[in-house]
């Protein structure tokens, strides 16, 4: 039973990657150093798919997360990752890395 | 040491409602105890895995190993509390009826626990490889590491007395309903997880088709305050929800009614089976 929803999971997936892969992306990245992010504004164009790599330049793990954004992704310490997201509408759009909201607060804004 | 302690005990909020219900929805059932404390067992153990092989897995895939693994995490758990579901609707009446008693048939009652115990280890699993990784990054954070710490734990323990909350909670309905209870709670649980799973499909490149977001509550219930997070954790409650995750949603409610119905014996059986 395990096997087949593995199985089955994997075939969605391989099926799914073949139609997504095609719409990507602008490549853009933010850099996360002592718990903030550089550049805290990300500017991104609107209504395309947008690939942003998160750098984490600390050395403990952060959680890349945005509600608006639609992702949540943990980043290891001392490595990168990459989201994606959109097609966006203009508009600003705030994200964080939530294992350290207090300073880690930034926004993307499309246009 | 707020921050720390809300962050945590949103994560194992998520878990514990779903320990809570599975409690609830097995009431009266031999052996529960030890499948539930097995999968809460495995869960930790697979948690400090994930957080442990955190690079890797994101990694994997060229990239998107840790979306696909949380949506296959979520999927197989989907996929377990429909069977859950529809074995329900086939043995809930027999389950009620004799509540006291050692009613069901021994194998088939394990496997049906082992699907629980399975849901209840990667509810764990998600919800506990992040606690560990938060807890991790304080600890090796060093400086105002032992405040945050405290904070951290405090929200395990307030979590782990959610948990029971709502398992006395469940357990305060009456036997004849409960099921029922049980049985609406695990259904909108399953369609939250799916609709989940949609973003993380989303998030990787997989799924982006419908992508838009259909409307915007976060001005009304922010689904980072603890009402929204209990509601995302209860019924899949999200802010801003895409088309894609809405039709996914409404289509596992669908298919839960349309499982259950099959499942559900004829009068024929029934009247076989309670004699």
């Amino acid at each position: 039973m395990k096997k087949f929803v593995f199985a089955l999971a994997f075939a969605a997936a391989a099926v799914l990657s073949t139609s997504g892969v095609v719409l990507a992306q602008e490549a853009l990245s933010v850099t996360i150093k002592n718990h903030k992010f550089d550049p805290t504004e990300v500017k991104v164009p609107a209504n395309k798919r947008v690939s942003l790599t998160v750098i984490n330049e600390d050395p403990t793990p952060e959680e890349f997360e945005s509600h608006s954004l639609k992702v949540e992704k943990v980043i290891p310490g001392k490595s990168k990752a990459t989201v994606q997201f959109g097609p966006l509408k203009a508009g600003k759009y705030k994200f964080e890395g939530e294992f350290n909201s207090k300073t880690a607060q930034g926004m993307v804004i499309a246009e | 040491m707020f921050g720390a302690l809300i962050i945590v005990f949103r994560e194992v909020i998520e878990a514990g409602l779903i320990i809570g219900i599975v409690l609830a929805a097995t009431r009266g059932v031999p052996g529960r105890g030890q499948w539930v404390t097995f999968g809460v067992a495995g869960g930790v153990l697979g948690a400090c895995m994930v957080a442990g092989f955190a690079g890797a897995i994101s990694e994997a895939f060229s990239g998107s190993g840790q979306e696909l693994l949380n949506a296959a995490v979520l999927g197989i758990a989907v996929v377990m509390l429909m069977w859950h579901n529809a074995w329900m609707a086939r043995h809930g009446r027999e389950m009620a009826a004799e509540l006291s008693k050692v009613g069901l048939e021994v194998s088939e009652g394990k496997r049906h626990l082992a699907a629980l115990a399975l849901v209840v280890g990667l509810a764990v699993l998600r919800e506990g490889s992040e606690i560990v990784l938060f807890l991790y990054g304080i600890i090796a954070g060093g400086t105002s590491g032992s405040e945050l710490l405290a904070g951290g734990l405090l929200g395990l323990g307030g979590g782990a007395v959610f948990t029971a909350l709502t398992y006395l909670g469940l357990l305060a309905i009456p036997s004849r309903y409960i099921f029922a209870v049980t049985t609406v709670l695990i259904t909108l649980l399953a369609a939250g997880m799916a609709a989940q799973a949609v973003k993380f499909l989303d998030q990787a490149g997989f799924l982006t088709i419908l992508g838009q977001t259909l409307w915007d509550t976060s001005e009304w219930l922010p689904q980072s305050g603890i009402l929204g997070s209990l509601l995302h954790a209860m019924i899949g409650y999200s802010e801003q929800p895409t088309g894609m995750q809405v039709i996914v949603y409404l289509s596992v409610l669908g298919l839960m009614a349309f499982l259950m119905r099959i499942a559900a014996p004829s009068r024929s059986f029934q009247v076989r089976s309670a004699s």
